[in-house]
């Protein structure tokens, strides 16, 4: 299968011609080493899947457009924040994270579950075999979270690693990571900040992040939190 | 398969580079691969572990080179190619067949939003009795299969405790072939950090692995 696969890049390169990687210069950290201009390589597929009728236009757009404007970090903030300020809410999404989401008339994710930070407790997510993420609810996992520079670290060093995100945490907090190996996936629900008591469900929403809801950062603090 | 994809634990591995209001894709090319990967997914001539199977099976020094979503449209091109959907010569030359039959896709734009996930294709609803019950001491087995598995190596060998039951789930190690599902229960199980890593690790710290049945001993 290896000298098909070469085959198959050598071909598709040949056939992509040698233009200039242009689009992708604006983000080279972590995009390594391109071979050839992936954009045409990626045109001619498309073609032959669409012309095969193995593909349907319209619903690549939908479900592009699904991932670039609908479902994202907001719904996970929304249910962050009912659970700060619902008790009973909180103890259901402990207890089963899917009828939680979907009793805020969210879409109903499968085999999702909330592991809850404390005061002595903080959960870190990460997929050390490959990039699983609560993508249908949370969006698509950001680049780092997919790097060979988290995967590799956030299991056997979650505290240099929650570090590097500027988070350092007391001797006397445990911390558990979650690693992703199975079809469960994990939503990290952030402790409620100090000072934040005033606020509304709203206001809360927006001091929680994608970075607090994988536990590589806590809730913004009330001050922080921009128009909140 | 002890392939380099099986991260946990490694080192030089550089740097997190975190990028401040990252967008969705970075490129138009990455977001197409997405939509070609996921829907065509919906022809079920593959699952989601014969496709992380075929990722798994990149060359170590390419799989490091490649950008994620060109992991994923190199597997992708194998898996089309494997399954019949396509031919290697249209593969190859970007174009149909001639008279190769017209399909209709599987999924329309009214139907995005209603595709299962894989997690609701993996679970069964096989009476299978549980091999071990939540606060059990287990040993992951030191396993070490040339093919796909979801049981890391940094696991293998150690001792720890059953979490919880997340119920029956189909066996990655046998779906990544088309095998029976086998399907078992899987559990969330507490390793120490300590038994893990060893003594710099701190004694507070804990990692919980997913791991199926077939994965685990009692200890």
């Amino acid at each position: 299968m290896d000298t098909t696969r070469r085959g198959f890049l050598a071909a598709t390169s040949a056939a992509a011609g040698d233009h200039a990687q242009a689009a992708d210069q604006h983000h080279d950290h972590d995009h390594q080493a391109v071979p050839s201009d992936p954009t045409l390589r990626v045109k001619a597929l498309e073609s032959l899947l669409v012309e095969k009728g193995l593909v349907d236009r319209a619903a690549m757009e939908a479900l592009i457009d699904a991932y670039e404007h609908k479902i994202g970090p907001h719904n996970g903030a929304r249910v962050v924040a009912r659970a700060w300020v619902d008790p009973g809410y909180k103890q259901r999404l402990l207890a089963d994270a899917p009828a939680a989401i979907s009793e805020l008339g969210l879409p109903k994710p499968s085999g999702l579950l909330a592991v809850e930070n404390g005061p002595r407790l903080h959960n870190l997510v990460v997929c050390t075999l490959c990039s699983c993420y609560p993508s249908s609810f949370l969006g698509l996992p950001p680049v780092w979270y997919k790097s060979a520079a988290y995967r590799s670290r956030a299991v056997i060093d979650p505290r240099g690693v929650l570090r590097e995100f500027g988070l350092e945490l007391p001797e006397d907090v445990e911390v558990r990571v979650w690693d992703s190996t199975a079809e469960l996936r994990y939503l990290v629900l952030p402790e409620r900040p100090a000072g934040s008591e005033k606020l509304g469900e709203e206001a809360l929403a927006a001091l929680v992040t994608r970075d607090a809801m994988v536990g590589v950062a806590k809730a913004k603090p009330p001050q922080a939190g921009g128009g909140a | 398969m002890n392939g380099v994809h099986d991260m946990g634990g490694m080192h030089g591995m550089g740097a997190i580079h975190y990028e401040k209001n990252e967008p969705v894709f970075h490129a138009r090319w990455e977001s197409r691969v997405f939509a070609l990967f996921r829907l065509t997914r919906a022809w079920n001539k593959w699952n989601v572990d014969v496709s992380r199977r075929q990722i798994e099976s990149i060359p170590a020094a390419q799989y490091l080179r490649m950008s994620y979503y060109e992991r994923w449209f190199t597997a992708l091109g194998e898996l089309l190619v494997a399954s019949g959907l396509i031919t290697r010569a249209e593969l190859v030359k970007g174009k149909r067949a001639r008279g190769s039959p017209k399909a209709t896709p599987p999924i329309t734009a009214a139907q995005v939003a209603s595709m299962p996930s894989a997690a609701a294709l993996a679970r069964r609803e096989a009476p299978v009795a549980p091999r071990f019950q939540a606060g059990q001491q287990v040993r992951a087995r030191n396993l070490h299969p040339v093919d796909h598995t979801r049981l890391p190596r940094y696991a293998r060998g150690k001792l720890g405790a059953i979490h919880r039951d997340h119920g029956v789930w189909a066996f990655p190690d046998a779906i990544a072939h088309f095998l029976s599902d086998k399907p078992q229960h899987v559990y969330s199980v507490r390793f120490a950090a300590r038994e893990l890593w060893g003594e710099t690790a701190s004694p507070r710290d804990a990692v919980y692995l997913d791991l199926w049945d077939d994965y685990l001993e009692p200890a």
